[in-house]
């Protein structure tokens, strides 16, 4: 009797075939956010994107259930990995930490981000490769010179880093300021781009 | 009502979801089935109110597939494996024995037997899955095992 229900519960033995929910999902219009882990020297990258483009790339430290967990709240619970999806930004990010690309061309999802995030995320995204700026300089530039504080706050809160370069933003005097991925990797890109001296 | 990453429901369920198609319609027509039900399940899934029991939810789904499908006539339920899917790269036996007899099962003995311990659900959500009432899906659970281990 037992044995019965043992075997029952064990289900027949069929491995189950690769899913093609992104695809059907896409192709009925269902498919509100994709995701998928793109490896790095940094580690894996979980990268997220909706229809209108990348709206979240999480560094390796991040858990993978809470980010997908806050995207899903804030814009869908239809969350599919979709790996195939998202091989452009996969080539890009290959392309930045192989050292040849130097600017990302992908589209991105700015929905998460307020008036003044944005301002400043545009204002960074505008210091270019192998350069920095400091988050002093970054206020001035959006005409907040009393706002560095704020301004580091935004930056905090880049939903896009590494694509959108706040990594690029250091403290006046040179110090290297702070980072969401954590120092060692501002420190890792920052080499990357020859900005800080080997 | 918040609700998790449909991604994260599959990571739970998706595998349960797998065994009880096959079960319930063999290897064939349960590839397409599963994948009908992965769509269709995400289709409707921010519109769901209660997100305690997302596996029966699942299968309920699944299920409704397999009835439909059934109706239609172009899916039989032959939960054997066919000959090339099987054994070579299999990590236990296929069972074809057991699954050749629950797929001879009536009906509703076997969506009852499937949903029970594929599914391994209560019998108030193996009543849910299948749309009978819990004392139902009992006596068919009881009237199935009967019937398997007289077969058996």
């Amino acid at each position: 009797m037992t044995g019965l229900d043992a075997r029952l519960r064990r289900g027949p033995a069929v491995p189950a075939p690769p899913s093609q929910l992104a695809e059907r999902a896409a192709a009925s219009g269902v498919l509100d956010v994709m995701f998928a882990t793109v490896d790095s020297p940094i580690g894996p990258l979980l990268v997220v994107a909706t229809e209108r483009g990348l709206a979240r790339v999480g560094f390796p430290q991040e858990s993978r259930d809470d980010v997908l967990g806050a995207i899903a709240t804030r814009i869908s619970p239809r969350v599919v990995e979709a790996p195939a999806r998202l091989d452009g930004i996969r080539r890009e990010l290959d392309e930045y930490f192989s050292g040849a690309r130097h600017r990302f061309d992908v589209a991105l999802d700015w929905s998460a981000v307020g008036q003044f995030g944005r301002q400043v995320l545009d204002a960074c995204a505008a210091i270019p490769y192998g350069a920095t700026d400091t988050y002093a300089g970054l206020a001035r530039a959006i005409g907040a010179p009393r706002a560095a504080r704020a301004v580091g706050n935004a930056l905090g809160a880049n939903p896009i880093p590494i694509v959108v370069p706040c990594h690029r933003v250091l403290r006046t005097g040179g110090g290297l300021g702070g980072y969401g991925g954590g120092l060692p990797i501002k420190e890792h890109l920052l080499r990357l781009e020859g900005a800080l001296a080997l | 009502m918040v609700l998790p990453p449909f991604a994260l429901v599959l990571d739970d369920h998706q595998d349960v979801l797998w065994r009880y198609v096959v079960a319930m319609a063999g290897p064939h027509d349960g590839a397409d089935l599963y994948q009908e039900t992965l769509v269709a399940a995400l289709r409707t899934y921010p519109a769901l109110h209660d997100a305690t029991n997302l596996r029966s939810w699942l299968l309920t789904i699944a299920h409704a597939k397999v009835v439909d499908a059934a109706r239609a006539g172009s899916r039989r339920p032959v939960p054997v494996a066919e000959p090339e899917a099987a054994a070579t790269h299999l990590p236990e036996p296929a069972d074809d024995e057991l699954w050749g007899a629950v797929a001879r099962l009536p009906d509703k003995q076997r969506a009852a037997v499937v949903a029970r311990y594929v599914g391994d659900l209560a019998y108030a959500d193996v009543a849910r899955v299948v749309g009978c009432t819990e004392a139902a899906a009992r006596q068919n659970v009881r009237a199935g095992l009967a019937r398997l281990r007289e077969e058996l």
